[in-house]
């Protein structure tokens, strides 16, 4: 009795960091989630800082130096120069941060609208239900692909009007995963306990529902960052997402199809950035999910 | 009388899927039972005869189908939803599972002021004078102040209950059901919480409303109690009167069916054993 008396935490954030330094033991155990982890924490770095560290600032704003164009990387040109003489280099990293920015974005607003939804759905069931789910399957059917680039096409380019054509076709899938999950915990004695005290329907949802579901919630936001970051760039290597000059992994690896593959450098290294970025929130993903789902462990 | 239940009766609507006709399930028929003020009243019935249905109305969790139930003379049905707030301060309950009960994302200090919070404009209570009655609570159960910002997680099943007891007084209600409070609980701690109970009784002027299938609780904790059966009522009286003279078969049944406390009469023992 004494030793558990002396372990008892002081406050309620010692012991949500006592919680949270045992989660993080066990995602500690698997490298993966490390390295997803890592990677993850590199791109938001380079988001950040990039565009001030990029040893072709002018480049990156637009301006060309056609002498130099198509260099094979070298020590002065790492990723080598594209077909108005930029450095790649410079570009790639400069993208970093519309990629991340629009990925975030769409799954913050998806995320966002979907729990909205879900929770409004699955808590007051019956017709509200039905016609709110019926919504999200009749968006489910439609590819989301096809769809962003329908509402980009009509809203036209730019970032902001990319972010809103993808968050449209992304909450659907947060909807249904929330509703789930708060008609499952609404029956919840702990629910029903709050009700009987009189809670009202906002506090119930705010303060025992909503906490209790959100780990599934952040697990999908971060598994679903890289799909979001590759639509981003599908959408600009289809030519509706960001305007040039405005460096954007997919508008850079569009513009290189046409020079692959003899210049293969200028499509290469945007690429593995895309490539990088989704393999990174897709590890960090699994390795959350194992922490917070100790079922789901290998 | 402080709760009077008059001719309550709950029928569930079940679906057969969209082309089968819908059938009805009645949980309650016709039930009348009253509770007078300052008694331990106790409803004894098996799993699935209506208790849990019969509770669920008296707090409003569900509506009767027909009948009334009166709280100190007003029929809830009759209560706008402001009313019913307020009549939701004066009735609480502590639920039969201490695990699911307790939000497990939620400190002790949030889980049991959060009733004042609700009620605050009937309580009047500022934030620092919540914390203060949350410790007077703990302390009332017989926790400390040192468990206020644990999680649920973090305590036995007993504590757990004592902290289901704490958040139902912390509104100051008159009327605590009871729902099977101790049947998760081991045989030393169902002891404990049960004199925790009486303690609380005695102290606060409470009336109980004990739900259990366990008759040596019953008989423990109750004044007067009815004996419940697919929804009915089948008997209803003085405590000691039914177990002594029990009137109907389905009582005398539950009273055979009752463990003897005497082990040498235990029929898992050889009757060799009994002679010495």
């Amino acid at each position: 009795m004494t030793t558990l008396a002396e372990k008892v935490p002081a406050s309620a954030t010692s012991s949500r960091w006592e919680n949270a330094r045992r989660g993080f033991y066990r995602f500690r155990n698997s490298w993966l989630s490390i390295a997803g982890l890592l990677i993850v924490l590199v791109l938001f770095i380079i988001a950040v800082i990039g565009p001030s560290i990029v040893p072709y600032p002018e480049h990156v704003a637009g301006s060309v130096s056609t002498a130099t164009r198509f260099q094979p990387p070298s020590a002065l040109h790492w990723f080598g120069t594209n077909e108005l003489g930029q450095d790649v280099f410079s570009l790639v990293v400069a993208g970093s941060q519309i990629s991340l920015l629009a990925g975030l974005a769409v799954v913050a607003v998806g995320a966002l609208v979907g729990t909205l939804v879900g929770a409004v759905a699955g808590y007051f069931g019956g017709w509200t239900d039905e016609v709110l789910m019926r919504l999200a399957d009749l968006k489910l059917t439609v590819p989301s692909l096809i769809l962003a680039m329908a509402v980009a096409a009509a809203l036209g380019p730019g970032i902001l009007n990319m972010v809103i054509a993808i968050s449209i076709s992304w909450w659907p899938g947060y909807a249904r995963l929330v509703r789930g999950e708060v008609i499952a915990k609404k029956e919840e004695m702990f629910v029903q306990a709050a009700r009987a005290l009189g809670a009202g329907t906002g506090r119930i949802l705010r303060r025992h529902i909503l906490p209790n579901i959100l780990t599934p919630v952040i697990i999908k936001m971060s598994l679903d960052m890289g799909f979001a970051i590759l639509t981003v760039a599908s959408l600009g290597f289809i030519g509706i997402g960001v305007k040039p000059p405005t460096p954007e992994w997919g508008s850079l690896l569009s513009i290189a199809r046409t020079y692959m593959p003899d210049y293969w450098w200028t499509a290469v290294f945007p690429g593995s950035a895309i490539f990088l970025a989704v393999f990174g929130f897709n590890l960090l993903g699994d390795g959350l999910r194992d922490v917070f789902d100790p079922k789901a462990r290998r | 009388m402080i709760l009077r239940i008059e001719n309550v009766t709950k029928d569930f609507k079940v679906s057969h899927g969209p082309l089968a006709r819908a059938t009805h399930f009645t949980a309650l028929k016709d039930v009348s039972l009253s509770v007078g003020k300052g008694e331990s009243f106790g409803l004894v019935g098996e799993s699935g005869s209506g208790k849990t249905t019969l509770t669920r109305l008296i707090l409003q969790l569900d509506r009767v189908s027909s009948g009334r139930i009166l709280f100190d003379g007003t029929d809830l049905a009759s209560l706008s939803a402001r009313d019913l707030r307020h009549l939701r301060s004066r009735i609480q309950i502590v639920f039969q599972d201490p695990y699911a009960s307790l939000n497990p994302r939620m400190t002790v200090h949030d889980i049991i002021s959060e009733p004042m919070e609700i009620h605050q404009d009937t309580l009047g209570l500022n934030a620092r004078q919540r914390t203060d009655r949350v410790v007077e609570l703990l302390e009332l159960v017989g926790l400390g102040g040192q468990h206020l910002f644990r999680f649920p997680h973090e305590f036995s099943g007993g504590q757990r209950q004592r902290i289901g007891i704490a958040r139902a007084l912390a509104v100051r209600p008159e009327f605590l059901i009871l729902d099977e409070p101790t049947s998760a609980l081991d045989v030393s701690v169902q002891a404990q919480v049960l004199n925790l109970l009486h303690e609380l009784q005695a102290k606060l002027g409470l009336t109980y409303f004990f739900i259990s299938h366990d008759l040596g609780v019953i008989r423990y904790v109750c004044d007067r109690v009815a004996l419940i059966y697919r929804g009915e009522i089948v008997e209803q009286g003085e405590t000691e009167r039914i177990f002594e003279a029990p009137e109907s078969d389905y009582a005398r049944l539950l009273l055979s069916a009752m463990p003897e406390p005497d082990p040498d009469r235990s029929p898992f023992r050889p009757p060799a054993a009994s002679a010495g």
